[in-house]
């Protein structure tokens, strides 16, 4: 059962998403819908400064939904903002690199949701979606020394796996 | 046999010439192209390709790839908002002869597929057209 917060409930904007994918079904339909998401920040110093390629993330988001392109430095600027949106909203970071920096830049970030990172010749396969190298896993367990807590969870209706059953190979696959 | 990250299992392998690509999440393309070989017995017209397992690099890969080795100039995805459909936006850059439909149905498809003698593109719009005509509520009860 997914311990995201019940439909009456606002989604701290906190909890940051890793997702390879980025912008894609999975989170526009099949987080946004049952949690009525309003609003996406997809954190990207590429996607930020290319026009063309924010483009091509816009072009499948209802017009409901708020899709916003940030540097990290520009994330960590607006994070205050993003927090105090009455709207619910959550937060996609590309991979772990951009996450650390992220959590660096934004201390106040707490919750991270690890919900796809796929395979690399260099990745260890953890669980259906999630593929981690030693220096990720490492990167991911320095976090998760800082304070922040660590959930792997694809989608709403699946189980948030914890960091620590990740990598010890406890999850499903 | 297994299949090849990315290839959908099971769809049919007559000498047809591929006319399309079908894309989408879990074994949709599979299963539309199975649909569409039921039906008709062309389904080898259509290359099915799935995106589990794969990152965002790699979707865009795997569809290039496709595109390549068939020689097909038209792709047809699942969701607007999908991987798929952001992978062969992208691909049209370099490929600007390349056709891109979003939301396929099995009308799409099954108009496409008899559309052999036309450009793609008009092949493409013609398919479009009958699969908005074909969507519909059937039996609401009436009012009152």
């Amino acid at each position: 059962m997914a311990r995201w917060p019940s439909s009456g409930s606002r989604v701290p904007v906190e909890l940051v998403r890793i997702d390879d994918r980025m912008i894609h079904g999975q989170v526009v339909v099949g987080w946004g819908q049952p949690l009525d998401l309003r609003f996406i920040v997809l954190v990207d110093d590429a996607v930020a400064a290319s026009d063309w390629e924010q483009e091509l993330y816009r072009m499948g988001v209802p017009p409901s939904m708020d899709l916003r392109f940030d540097t990290v430095a520009d994330f960590a600027a607006r994070h205050a903002g993003y927090v105090a949106d009455p709207r619910r909203g959550v937060v996609v970071a590309p991979d772990i690199p951009t996450l650390a920096r992220i959590v660096d830049a934004v201390p106040a970030i707490r919750s991270v949701n690890l919900g796809g990172i796929h395979h690399r010749a260099d990745r260890t396969q953890r669980l259906r979606y999630l593929f981690l190298s030693d220096a990720e896993a490492d990167v991911l367990r320095a976090l998760a020394a800082r304070g922040v807590v660590l959930t792997a969870q694809d989608v709403p209706s699946a189980r948030p796996i914890p960091l620590d059953d990740v990598l010890a190979g406890r999850g499903d696959r | 046999m297994s299949s090849p990250p990315g290839s959908a299992p099971g769809h049919p392998s007559h000498a047809l010439a591929v006319r399309g690509i079908v894309a989408g999440h879990g074994e949709f393309a599979a299963g539309l192209v199975s649909a569409v070989d039921q039906i008709t017995g062309r389904g080898a017209s259509f290359v099915a390709l799935t995106n589990r397992g794969l990152s965002g690099e790699d979707i865009t890969r795997q569809l290039a790839d496709a595109l390549t080795d068939s020689g097909a100039l038209i792709v047809f995805t699942d969701l607007p908002a999908g991987s798929w459909t952001v992978a062969a936006r992208r691909l049209q850059r370099e490929r600007p002869a390349l056709i891109v439909v979003t939301a396929v149905s099995l009308p799409v498809l099954l108009d496409y597929v008899f559309q052999s003698e036309v450009a793609p593109v008009d092949a493409a719009l013609h398919a479009v057209a009958k699969g908005h005509g074909a969507l519909a509520v059937v039996g609401v009860p009436s009012a009152g």
